[in-house]
């Protein structure tokens, strides 16, 4: 009979790669580069929403944008020629989330030297991304109009998680039975401290805003 | 498959684990799992027996999954309630100031190994 030995690990499944989220966070915040994880249901609009922030951004900013997908280039070439900003694509390999090691791989292969600002944009999906910490000095949701008003209290961790929300496709708000105050009430019963900006990505309608905020946000961090 | 991603994630761990401590191999896996952490018990079952095959010490490693009941906790009438059954709102006083006390938690407890 051999002998079993009993090791206690007594440690959360995400520690390990909470632990080089915060590695990430702090390299980057020396080398001022600030990152924004972009987190959405697939078909929210995420990178439409990207295209018109880095429109409205660049004049301000030197942008890389990161691209997550389980395949193709799609996403990376449209931003690329739309935007005129470095773009690079990572594949997931069939995962449904970023971690931090994947996105430090990104950083590294994107090279973030002459950047100043770095849009990672995370497999479409509510449920995993959420759970695991990029890095990201900022996370943000995209919620579209079609999703309905409810999508805070089926997906709660995302809501909890994200500072940011923006609520993307008003311009289809009369197609839909979409409550915008209750909708706010849901994201707010998530995360009181979540700032809220209804947008149209497509028609350009209320990104000044979001720009805004994005701007406020960065010289900060930029300054400090 | 939400769950296969977690379980890569503590196969790693515990692959790691075991080469560290220079054992032959891990027979048993203890894990704690809350109500509300948004992991299916029995997903999360299926997804380790096909992962711990593609391994190096986890082969022959039975997991056991201890489950933590959701508790939340009420600001304002300081009382506690299960929250898989109430959620955010409070049932002793209706209130909606609350938090999650137990019941996230995706935690590796410990491991066998010889």
């Amino acid at each position: 009979m051999q002998n079993v030995k009993t090791i206690l690990l007594n440690k959360s499944v995400f520690e390990d790669n909470d632990r080089q989220a915060e590695i990430l966070r702090s390299y980057l915040k020396e080398k001022k580069v600030f990152l924004v994880n972009v987190m959405s249901s697939p078909g929210a609009g995420k990178t439409t929403a990207l295209i018109s922030l880095i429109r409205g951004l660049s004049k301000y900013y030197r942008i890389g944008v990161m691209e997550a997908d389980i395949d193709s280039d799609t996403d990376a070439v449209k931003v690329a020629v739309e935007t005129g900003v470095k773009a690079v694509q990572l594949h997931t390999g069939g995962m449904c989330h970023l971690d931090a090691d994947m996105t430090k791989q990104g950083l590294d292969e994107m090279g973030t030297q002459d950047l100043d600002l770095v849009f990672l944009e995370n497999v479409g999906n509510l449920v995993c991304p959420a759970e695991y910490d990029t890095g990201a000095h900022l996370d943000m949701a995209i919620l579209s109009v079609p999703e309905g008003d409810d999508k805070p209290l089926k997906y709660p961790l995302i809501f909890q998680k994200c500072s940011l929300v923006l609520i993307n496709k008003t311009d289809t708000l009369p197609y839909f039975n979409f409550d915008m105050q209750k909708c706010r009430d849901n994201i707010l019963l998530r995360n009181n401290s979540a700032e809220v900006i209804a947008v149209s990505a497509k028609n350009g309608d209320n990104m000044p805003e979001a720009v805004q905020y994005f701007k406020q946000v960065i010289d900060k961090f930029l300054e400090g | 498959m939400h769950e296969l991603g977690i379980v890569m994630h503590v196969v790693k761990s515990v692959e790691d684990v075991a080469k560290q401590n220079s054992v032959q191999k891990v027979v048993k896996l203890r894990m704690e799992v809350g109500e509300v952490s948004s992991v299916v018990p029995e997903l999360f079952e299926d997804c380790f027996a096909w992962a711990k095959k593609r391994t190096e010490f986890l082969t022959d490693c039975e997991l056991e999954l201890i489950i933590i009941q959701g508790i939340s906790y009420c600001k304002d009438c300081q009382n506690t309630y299960p929250t898989t059954e109430y959620a955010k709102k409070c049932p002793h006083c209706g209130s909606i100031n609350t938090y999650l006390v137990t019941g996230n938690e995706i935690n590796i407890k410990d491991i066998e190994a010889i």
